[in-house]
């Protein structure tokens, strides 16, 4: 057993890092909220250059994945980069970045998309089934105001008809498998996403000054920041432990730890997205200070591949073993 | 990053499997909580037999007397025996956990000689004397004073939250050898023998029932100068030893003993019954429960890491302060969902009918102990902020004078 990042993996973590670093920082993709199309076309190809898309077909493994995937949720990078990664699997164009490949969550009576005016077509897992809906099918209204400026949506028709002929990707096992990659992948994003809310919280309690003194060291906002820490390490942990899984290098088969890893790692970003607003006071509720940021894209992966609480629900199902009542 | 063993350390958890079903076999039921002769007996014969089997002192060097294994092979060693329902370190774990390896680390060969062996074996007890009433969270303050008498140091003063100090042989003491320097720096680490003349022992009886530690009153109690570990006022550094050792694997049987404590919980909640329903049935409960034995399978991976930093590097790093906050705070809340689902069956610790529901209030009353011991929760945020995010210290945390 070594259950410790290989210099593989960190070398893989690094070069991301310093791609997005360059090429997506913060500043330049909150800056796109107002242009209409959060998702540059051209960073989007850089992104599938960088190999980000087609980590499975290129040979690497879950686990790389999720640790490329940290940080692209620690960038709080734009557009449906799970879903576009799983297509990639089975289409070309979206590995190579030429296409952007949405997801469609039905839930209720409706369906909220994101990037509903930007992707060229939908993942939509059903009934053990994996389809991919053109964008042509499907019919959306723009939503005005979404929550994560980041993250347009529109509502989608409900009543979409699928060829199966035509539309399904894979079908039982494998779409299973797509599903908890998608779920993980998710978890991942989430993970880079609490640390960031963190290294940001940190930087601004060192040298915001109250009462004459950095506000850090104040024990009622440190304790904040090290919760938040606590947070996103243990769900980091639960993270590579669902990718080992994933991958067969766990004794355990992956059903339950991926849910475990959705339900710590949404807990942990909605927990250290809105503690990085507290901790910024005043400043923390401007669209200007990034920490909303977080905490609104903590909300919008929560919702995404089932939300924190029906991962816990799924997890205690395993808890007991009993015939369902009827 | 994997999760799979090696053939080695899977060849090791076979044998020690089979070792442990064919002893286990002739080891008694638990002895009652209050019956202190038998409890000794009880936790120093099972260290016995895992000396006699070459398990003792699991990750002690071999030339210590230990088995020299990896820290994955402690771990499993932590999770065979707690699988196999084996006897839990018990009143063995200060001198196997934290006075052995500080010797190891910091004391001289006669020292060395005098007392690793017998903590093996199961011959010595210890306990640690290091809280005062006054000197708990800011150990460093301890007033406990040490005066150097020829070849002796003569100890009068006070320690509090002994554990089990009633059934000790030897006891790891901080005392104040120099009160006319930083705090810090004018303390010693002795080795006390119990049987000294002037220790007053006093047991305190805890919120559980039992008398698991004890107040410890010394009236010039008489220790040799060699049995002084580290230099004069540099036991504050040998100290660290210890307390870094603590915080390392000492909650991994505790914490799989939760794991299962969760499972019967929800095993439970398919038994209680109103109406036509279950307590499973809500939904409520089993988001509740979910999250709870998520984060423990979380924890679990925690841990994993934290021994794979160890075999990396011979440490545990950030992950041993971040596993105790997470784990002790999550014991709140499992305790308390277990008051909410078992309602009036809460207000007994023994089992209400057919229900096997004390384990859960004693769990639950246990619980609390664990944010406050080895260093509170709010003890654990300011070494998590401090040392591991880099945040300014409090201006009143400075090193202040002892006075
Ligand atoms: C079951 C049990 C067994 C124990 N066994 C032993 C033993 O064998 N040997 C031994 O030496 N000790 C033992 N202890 C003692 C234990 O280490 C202390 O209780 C602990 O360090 C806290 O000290 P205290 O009790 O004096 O509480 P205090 O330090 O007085 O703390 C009281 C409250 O104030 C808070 N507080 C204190 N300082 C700060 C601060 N700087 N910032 C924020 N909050 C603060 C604490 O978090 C706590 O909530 C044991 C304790 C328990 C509960």
């Amino acid at each position: 057993m070594d259950f410790w990042l290989t210099d593989d993996q960190v070398g893989l973590q690094d070069g991301i890092k310093t791609f997005l670093d360059g090429r997506f920082p913060l500043e330049v993709t909150a800056a796109r909220e107002e242009t209409g199309q959060v998702i540059d076309p051209g960073g989007w190809r850089e992104l599938a250059e960088m190999g980000v898309f087609s980590l499975l077909r290129d040979g690497f493994d879950m686990r790389a994945s999720v640790v490329a995937f940290e940080q692209l949720g620690r960038a709080l990078v734009p557009g449906p980069v799970v879903t576009t990664f799983l297509a990639a699997a089975y289409l070309d164009g979206a590995a190579d970045g030429s296409q952007i490949i949405g997801h469609l969550e039905p839930e209720h009576e409706f369906t909220v998309l994101e990037h509903g005016d930007q992707i060229d077509a939908a993942l939509l897992f059903d009934d053990g089934r994996l389809s991919l809906i053109p964008a042509t099918a499907i019919s959306t209204r723009a939503l005005g105001r979404p929550l994560d400026a980041l993250s347009p949506v529109s509502t989608v028709d409900i009543n979409i008809e699928i060829d199966p002929s035509n539309d399904t990707l894979a079908q039982g096992p494998a779409a299973e498998q797509a599903y908890m990659r998608g779920v993980l992948l998710t978890a991942a994003m989430q993970v880079g996403l609490s640390a960031a809310a963190l290294d940001l919280a940190n930087d601004y309690a060192k040298n915001r000054e109250q009462f004459g003194r950095p506000i850090g060291s104040f024990q009622a906002v440190k304790h904040l920041l090290a919760e938040m820490m606590t947070k996103a390490e243990v769900a980091r942990c639960a993270v590579h432990a669902a990718a080992c899984a994933l991958d067969g290098a766990s004794n355990d088969p992956a059903v339950r730890p991926v849910s475990v890893a959705k339900t710590i790692a949404g807990d942990a970003a909605l927990f250290c997205g809105k503690t990085g607003i507290q901790v910024h006071g005043g400043m923390g509720f401007t669209w200007e200070v990034h920490a909303q940021r977080y905490w609104k894209r903590a909300v919008v992966l929560d919702n995404s591949f089932g939300n924190a609480d029906h991962h816990a629900t799924a997890v205690a199902n395993t808890l007991v073993t009993r015939k369902e009542r009827n | 990053m994997d999760l799979r063993y090696t053939d080695e350390e899977q060849d090791f958890r076979h044998q020690l499997r089979a070792w442990l079903e064919t002893v286990l076999r002739d080891v008694g039921p638990e002895p009652d909580r209050h019956d202190w002769p038998a409890r000794r007996a009880y936790d120093t014969s099972w260290q016995r037999q895992l000396f006699e089997a070459g398990y003792a002192g699991i990750n002690w060097p071999a030339e210590f007397g230990g088995r020299g294994a990896t820290p994955t092979e402690h771990l499993i060693f932590l999770e065979e025996t707690e699988r196999s329902g084996a006897p839990y370190v018990g009143m063995n774990f200060v001198g196997l956990l934290h006075a052995g390896p500080t010797l190891i680390v910091e004391a001289d060969d006669t020292q060395k000689d005098a007392h690793l062996a017998p903590i093996l074996k199961g011959d010595h007890i210890w306990c640690q004397g290091f809280s005062e009433p006054n000197a708990g969270s800011d150990l460093a303050s301890l007033s406990c004073r040490a005066f150097r008498d020829g070849d002796d140091y003569v100890i009068t003063g006070q320690k509090i939250w002994t554990s089990f100090a009633h059934v000790a042989d030897y006891c790891e003491m901080l005392v104040r050898t120099d009160t006319d320097v930083p705090k810090h720096q004018g303390i010693s680490w002795l080795i006390m023998d119990m049987q000294s003349p002037g220790i007053d022992i006093r047991p305190l009886r805890t919120m559980e029932g039992s008398a698991e530690f004890c107040e410890m009153f010394l009236d010039e109690v008489r220790v040799p100068a060699s049995n002084r570990v580290g230099d004069e006022n540099d036991g504050w550094r040998v100290a660290m030893t210890t307390l870094s050792f603590e915080r390392g694997t000492a909650f991994v049987s505790e914490m799989l003993q939760t794991m299962e404590l969760c499972r019967e919980l929800a095993q439970l909640a398919t038994t209680i019954t109103s109406k036509a329903a279950t307590a499973w049935d809500d939904v409520g409960l089993r988001r509740d429960l979910g999250r709870v034995s998520a984060e423990l399978d979380a924890l679990w991976a925690l841990t994993k890491r934290n021994i794979s930093e160890a075999t990396r590097t011979g440490l545990v790093g950030a992950g041993g302060s971040v596993f105790k906050l997470a784990y002790t705070d999550l014991r709140h809340r499992l305790g308390d969902i277990a008051l909410h689902l078992l309602g009036r069956a809460s207000l007994s610790i023994d089992d209400v009918g057919e229900l096997a529901t004390g384990a859960h209030i004693q769990g639950r009353i246990h619980g609390l102990s664990m944010t406050i011991a080895a260093g509170t929760t709010q003890v654990q945020k300011n070494i998590i902020s401090e040392r591991l995010l880099g945040l300014p210290k409090e201006p009143s945390m400075t090193r202040a004078k002892h006075t």
